[in-house]
């Protein structure tokens, strides 16, 4: 018996193995999340410019005074694709303010992708170096951040909203955030 | 009502298909024939259960029933009538219960065409698709079934995502699903020959037809999917290496391989186990491909299915049946190719392994490229992205080769050839595609080296096929079978993709600009004159609807409208480009954002000869069709029973 025939399916259960551990950590969305040491603490301070006009910046303390959602994405991030008619329809009720936090993006490419899609977010935060993003505790897109009006951390979630996400776990905790006030 | 009738049909046909997979293999193994006897009418039962629930789905949907959750999620009251029919596989179910009938619609047709093959070999072939069908039909019914109420009912549907309200995806899902699945025919006959432990060059033949024509479907599937993503994505793109259109690229590629594999065993009994791996994977891919995409892996490795079991589900099924069939094969794999006839360094034999090689090895390279982000993550090595330079430079070096071959194979002998033969043909032919070429490089105004590469390959496989079939004409008595004629005809388009996908490379060009109604802007031998927006109220959308007059060599050409549409649904905005075709070239035009003061933003293209890579894909994919028709895979001896 040669050896050779058994190769095809040595590479098989290779890629298997990559597919379990694929699933494996599918089970746990919030893995590779930040140890939730942000949440109900102060916001990092950050001065971004933004997008559409990068002359003008924007600090934590010009979005303070009522909550905010804090959206990050990338043009090159499918994911953010797929969560963004989501974004669009929750950004609609206007229940909240929403804000871009564009990642590791190069501006123009950004721009044309809010063309092509439509632009869900009342401003559009630009950190291209992706340095502040290190303070968020940032490293993948889509990331959320719900923030209240003091400007604490109060709700974070990795990977694409969905409508059941915003329905179960946001609108509480914003509900929460306004009883509180 | 019905929706619950769907789901029983449902369940029904998923006994079916275990009674399919179990009992004609079993009586195979023990020589039962009222048992193998079974598999035919069981196949038969399958398509109409399956059929029967694919109808019901979509009655649903040309209905409106939002009561059906799926139906909801994916169709909208305002959805035009047509786009209700396409919008059943919009989305995972519905895609995964297409998938299912196109697999029992192949089910039956091998089941209808078969009747030269001995008896044990239909069982095993159909009780193999059985054993596809039954998982395909329990991870629909167990994890995504698309029956499923919602109650209360909602008032209102989510809509149809309306990057697929197109009349390109109407066809493009199902004549992936045709190329995906009817890899199911080759694979199910390569398991049939490793527990029979013999290969029949007869059917051998008997399959052939099956591989071409799930080969063509899935060309056309990929072309039609890449048209579609040129016109409606309004980037002007035609690839983009993702890792869906990768999914996809993987078995064709393999398929590929597996044509070529399979004509040199038949013909000359050589590779047979080679061709039987090919066939395994091949089949392997697009199942891999369908989960990979249906499950999301690909599209983020921060979800592999949204979930946890869907993944789970979809890793077991792929165990069983690539891990299974690998282990038959290395169980069972010919050792010795005892009908293979010899053959020397410079035969037919050694230049369709040379194919087989580099098709292989691109295909890896494209696995392994899709894949990687998801290794890295699992290594915790960071988030990584493969972008479209290592597969353009990857897949450039593997198949400048094979381009290279492309005209030698055909007029090279089987068995012995000495390579001065084909070669003293071709010279004149190679002298003048390089002439061509370097006249190409000096005449084109920009991108020389791909406009040279693209006119040089061209003209090298397109003279050099053209040159096999005056030979074959030209010959006493010469005349050209249909595999032959499909040959020459797939050959001539790969020299037709050359030209589209190299040209518009090179000499593409495009300008992006803020533009007032009556601004005129000019690219190349074309000039754009923006002649405004006007607001436009579409079925179940609103849209900015653009008016540019292209004139061409400064006469006036087309008027082009491009739009941007919201629709109302989901609020979304899409761009419809306006595009000018051309057989030499398009002029593409799509309109960005409001700029305030009735200003636009406009992206013009000028995209030279870019039909040319789907005229090609199709006659690619009409060359398999034509030889899937050729006389000779019918002629069958009976057996005497």
């Amino acid at each position: 018996m040669k050896a050779s025939r058994w190769l095809p399916l040595a590479a098989f259960a290779v890629l298997a193995v990559l597919l379990a551990a694929g699933v494996w950590m599918s089970r746990n969305p919030d893995r590779d999340a930040l140890p939730s040491a942000l949440l109900n603490k102060p916001a990092p301070a950050f001065r971004l410019p933004v997008l559409h006009d990068p002359s003008y910046q924007v600090s934590l303390a010009d979005l303070k005074g009522n909550p905010f959602l804090l959206n990050v994405w990338g043009s090159w991030c499918v994911e953010c694709r797929v969560e963004h008619p989501v974004l669009t329809r929750f950004a609609e009720t206007k229940r909240l303010r929403v804000v871009g936090y564009n990642w590791k993006d190069e501006p123009a490419d950004a721009l044309r992708w809010l063309e092509q899609f439509g632009n869900p977010y009342m401003v559009v935060l630009s950190d291209v170096e992706g340095r502040t993003a290190l303070n968020w505790g940032i490293y993948g897109a889509p990331e959320t951040f719900l923030v209240d009006a003091h400007g604490i951390i109060r709700w974070k979630h990795v990977g694409p909203l969905t409508d059941a996400i915003i329905q179960q776990q946001l609108l509480p905790q914003l509900r929460r955030i306004e009883a509180a006030r | 009502m019905l929706p619950e009738l769907g789901q029983i049909t449902l369940i029904l046909a998923f006994l079916v298909a275990a009674l399919q997979a179990l009992l004609p293999l079993l009586g195979a193994q023990r020589g039962i024939a009222p048992l193998m006897a079974i598999a035919r009418p069981a196949a038969y039962m399958q398509l109409l259960l399956v059929a029967l629930a694919f109808a019901i789905l979509t009655h649903a949907f040309v209905v409106s029933d939002f009561s059906v959750q799926y139906v909801a999620e994916n169709s909208n009251s305002l959805l035009p009538v047509l786009y209700r029919y396409t919008a059943v596989w919009g989305a995972h179910e519905g895609s995964l219960l297409l998938w299912a009938l196109v697999l029992a619609l192949w089910t039956a047709a091998v089941a209808r065409f078969s009747s030269a093959l001995p008896q044990p070999v239909v069982a095993r072939v159909l009780g193999v698709m059985g054993i596809v069908a039954t998982g395909f039909l329990a991870f629909l019914i167990f994890t995504s079934n698309p029956f499923a109420r919602l109650l209360p009912a909602a008032g209102e549907g989510r809509d149809l995502n309306p990057l697929l309200q197109d009349p390109g995806l109407i066809l493009h899902p199902p004549m992936l699903y045709a190329g995906y699945v009817g890899f199911a025919v080759p694979f199910a006959f390569a398991i049939a020959a490793l527990l029979e432990r013999r290969i029949d060059a007869q059917w051998l033949r008997w399959t052939r037809p099956w591989t071409n024509a799930a080969w063509a479907f899935l060309t056309l599937g990929i072309a039609i999917g890449s048209w579609w993503a040129y016109y409606e994505l309004g980037w002007g793109g035609w690839w983009f290496w993702d890792p869906v259109e990768n999914a996809s690229f993987m078995p064709w590629l393999a398929g590929a391989a597996l044509l070529h594999s399979q004509a040199v065993t038949e013909k000359r009994g050589s590779f047979g186990g080679w061709t039987l791996l090919l066939a395994i994977t091949a089949f392997s891919l697009s199942l891999l491909g369908t989960f990979l995409v249906r499950s999301g892996v690909l599209t983020s490795v921060h979800a592999f299915a949204a979930d946890p079991g869907r993944g789970l589900f979809v890793l077991i099924f792929l165990g069983i049946v690539i891990g299974g069939s690998l282990l038959l094969y290395a169980l069972r794999a010919p050792d010795t190719e005892s009908n293979a006839k010899p053959f020397t360094a410079g035969s037919r034999e050694t230049l369709l392994l040379i194919n087989n090689l580099l098709l292989t090895c691109a295909c890896a390279m494209v696995l392994l490229g899709t894949l990687y982000p998801l290794l890295a993550d699992a290594l915790e090595l960071g988030k990584i992205s493969v972008g479209p330079p290592y597969f353009a430079i990857m897949f450039t070096v593997l198949m400048a080769p094979l381009v290279a071959l492309v005209p030698l194979g055909p007029l090279t002998r089987w068995q012995r050839e000495t390579m001065s033969t084909p070669l003293r043909m071709l010279l004149p032919w190679a002298a003048l595609a390089l002439l061509l070429g370097i006249a190409a490089f000096f005449l084109a105004p920009q991108g020389q080296w791909k406009v040279a590469a693209g006119v040089l390959g061209a003209a090298w496989v397109g003279f050099g096929t053209l040159r096999f079939v005056w030979s074959r004409l030209r010959a006493p008595g010469g005349r050209m079978t249909r595999e032959m004629l499909g040959m020459s005809m797939a050959h001539v388009g790969i020299a037709v993709f050359l030209i589209g996908a190299l040209l518009v490379e090179g000499l593409n060009l495009q300008r992006e600009l803020a533009v007032k109604a009556g601004d005129t802007v000019t690219l190349g031998a074309y000039s754009f004159r923006f002649d405004g927006i006007r607001s436009v109220q579409g079925p179940n959308y609103v849209s900015d609807y653009g008016t540019v007059q292209v004139l061409h060599n400064d006469r006036f050409d087309v008027e082009l409208h491009p739009e941007k549409r919201r629709y109302r649904a989901g609020g979304q905005v899409m761009t419809e480009s306006g595009i000018a075709r051309g057989v030499f070239g398009d002029a593409y035009v799509a309109i960005g954002e409001s700029l305030g003061n009735n200003t636009w933003a406009l992206r013009v293209h000028v995209k030279p000869f870019v039909r040319w890579i789907w005229a090609g894909a199709l006659l690619m994919a009409l060359g398999a069709g034509i030889t899937a028709t050729d006389k000779r895979f019918r002629s069958i001896r009976k057996e005497p029973a």
